[in-house]
């Protein structure tokens, strides 16, 4: 039996129409827990990451300040700076943990194939964004992640890794002095990880409305790993 | 994984397995696929335990067991020899662009003139030190970034006698754990002993080449360039070599990170 297994596909007979369902399973446990667990500290991360931005609101020197931005107190996370710092540094352990085992799940099961985006999706990608954003033909769908699911999920992977790499030199510069250099110093990575959590930000929105978009089944698919009646099946 | 299927003679009838391409599809009931799907959700369950965070008692505790993690963590890969960044002369900010981060005034008040550095605890020389003995000790001048907790940094041109100098000169036993200071506003501070002995950690008395200023501590504060700004403290009027601290730091003790190395 292969049912645990990620492709595995399932067939019963729903008992109240007697219809033909089809379920597959898409999503492993290591993956699904990674996600909600990474999910909740990405929340966190952000929220509290903008209280920590409003201790000094801008980008440029502290003499003369020129804020850059005001984050609305209801957006932030930590009551004060040492607070959001206590979240800041708490969570993003939780984060980079969930990371690792997701990363390393993907790689060593071989499960990336799934949703990594390569070269040969590229001509995949411009149907798609017609279909979404200019109303154009839904291209058949052949597999669990089409071209522009792959971009999104491998760009939003990218991002999240950038923001460890940010955000470590931005909490030791001195210990990563190399990786500061690489960003262009402190001030820099300071900046960068600002852009970053705005890009995973925007990818957590885009997310929110395809979920919301395409309904329930891929919703549960991401709690239980199943999902039901998959439109790439032959 | 699900034995209970295998052994109904009904669904053993219907348990076929087809190849769809590189897919297997095997046959089951509705029941059992609801079962195995909610076992699937319930084993997600751990996940809910973040919600300890929502509880005040549980949540202050385990942050602070978080930021406690962060500092040992953070002094696990702090590496004694390695320098923090320099820089050019071309790069320093005008000392009236450096900022004056004082907690409560600019100016203590101290009496230079009789100023002296109290010194007591793990060393063979306790006693006060004058300034002029500090200056005695071999001087490093250095334009290093001094970086803020509330995030905005500046470069700034520091002279003063290193900190592992001064340590010798009063005889310090180095396996004691920590520096403690206090200063003329009541701010206080903790170092640990691995970075009071970093080459760039100073007993500072220059700014710019020019005496400290009282805004900017005078007549002796800390420039420790691996450490976050509130670390560097000002008007330092005694130091205590020690194993245990009664208090962490002025800001530490409201809940900021004690270790926080840069």
């Amino acid at each position: 039996m292969r049912r645990g297994k990620p492709g595995a596909v399932i067939a019963f007979k729903a008992a109240k129409t007697g219809n033909l369902i089809r379920a597959a399973y898409e999503h492993p446990f290591a993956i699904r827990f990674c996600h909600w667990l990474n999910s909740v500290s990405l929340l966190i991360l952000v929220a509290s990451g903008l209280r920590i931005f409003m201790a000094f609101p801008s980008f440029g020197p502290k003499v003369p300040q020129k804020d850059f931005l005001h984050v609305p107190r209801l957006l932030t996370l930590g009551g004060w700076l040492g607070g959001a710092l206590q979240w800041h540094f708490t969570f993003l352990w939780i984060y980079v943990a969930t990371g690792i085992v997701y990363l390393g799940y993907h790689v060593l099961s071989g499960h990336y194939r799934q949703v990594l985006f390569t070269p040969r999706d590229l001509p995949g990608v411009w149907p798609m964004v017609r279909h979404y954003f200019f109303f154009g033909r839904k291209p058949r769908v052949t597999h669990p992640y089409n071209p522009l699911q792959k971009l999104a999920y491998t760009s939003a992977t990218v991002l999240g890794v950038l923001s460890v790499l940010t955000g470590a030199v931005l909490y030791n510069p001195v210990q990563f002095s190399l990786l500061a250099r690489l960003m262009g110093g402190f001030h820099w990575a300071r900046v960068w990880h600002f852009a970053v959590m705005c890009g995973l930000v925007l990818f957590v929105v885009g997310h929110l409305i395809m979920v919301i978009l395409h309904g329930w089944n891929n919703f549960v698919s991401m709690l239980t790993g199943w999902k039901k009646n998959p439109e790439y099946l032959p | 994984m699900f034995p209970q299927l295998a052994c109904s003679t009904l669904r053993s009838r219907a348990l076929r397995i087809l190849a769809l391409g590189e897919r297997m599809e095997s046959f089951t009931d509705e029941r059992d696929f609801r079962r195995f799907s909610r076992r699937s959700l319930l084993k997600l369950m751990p996940v809910v335990l973040v919600g300890a965070f929502a509880i005040p008692r549980l949540r202050d505790s385990l942050l602070e067991k978080g930021l406690a993690f962060s500092d040992w963590a953070s002094s696990k890969w702090f590496r004694a020899g390695h320098p923090a960044p320099t820089y050019p002369d071309s790069e320093l900010a005008p000392l009236t662009q450096f900022p004056l981060n004082s907690y409560d005034v600019d100016d203590p008040e101290i009496d230079l003139g009789s100023w002296t550095l109290k010194v007591s605890g793990e060393v063979q020389r306790p006693g006060e030190y004058t300034l002029a003995q500090i200056q005695e000790l071999p001087k490093v001048r250095q334009n290093t970034r001094h970086i803020c907790v509330e995030g905005w940094d500046v470069i700034g041109r520091f002279g003063g006698a290193r900190i592992s100098e001064f340590l010798k000169l009063v005889g310090a036993d180095r396996r004691a754990r920590f520096l403690y200071f206090e200063c003329a506003d009541d701010y206080y501070e903790s170092l640990d002993m691995a970075t009071a002995m970093h080459p760039q950690s100073l007993l500072c008395y220059e700014m710019y080449d020019q005496p400290l200023t009282r805004g900017h501590g005078a007549p002796l504060r800390l420039s420790l360039p691996t450490k976050i700004g509130y670390k560097s403290a000002k008007y330092l009027t005694s130091l205590r070599v020690t194993n245990v601290l009664a208090r962490k730091g002025y800001w530490e003790d409201q809940g900021y990170s004690s270790f926080y190395g840069l």
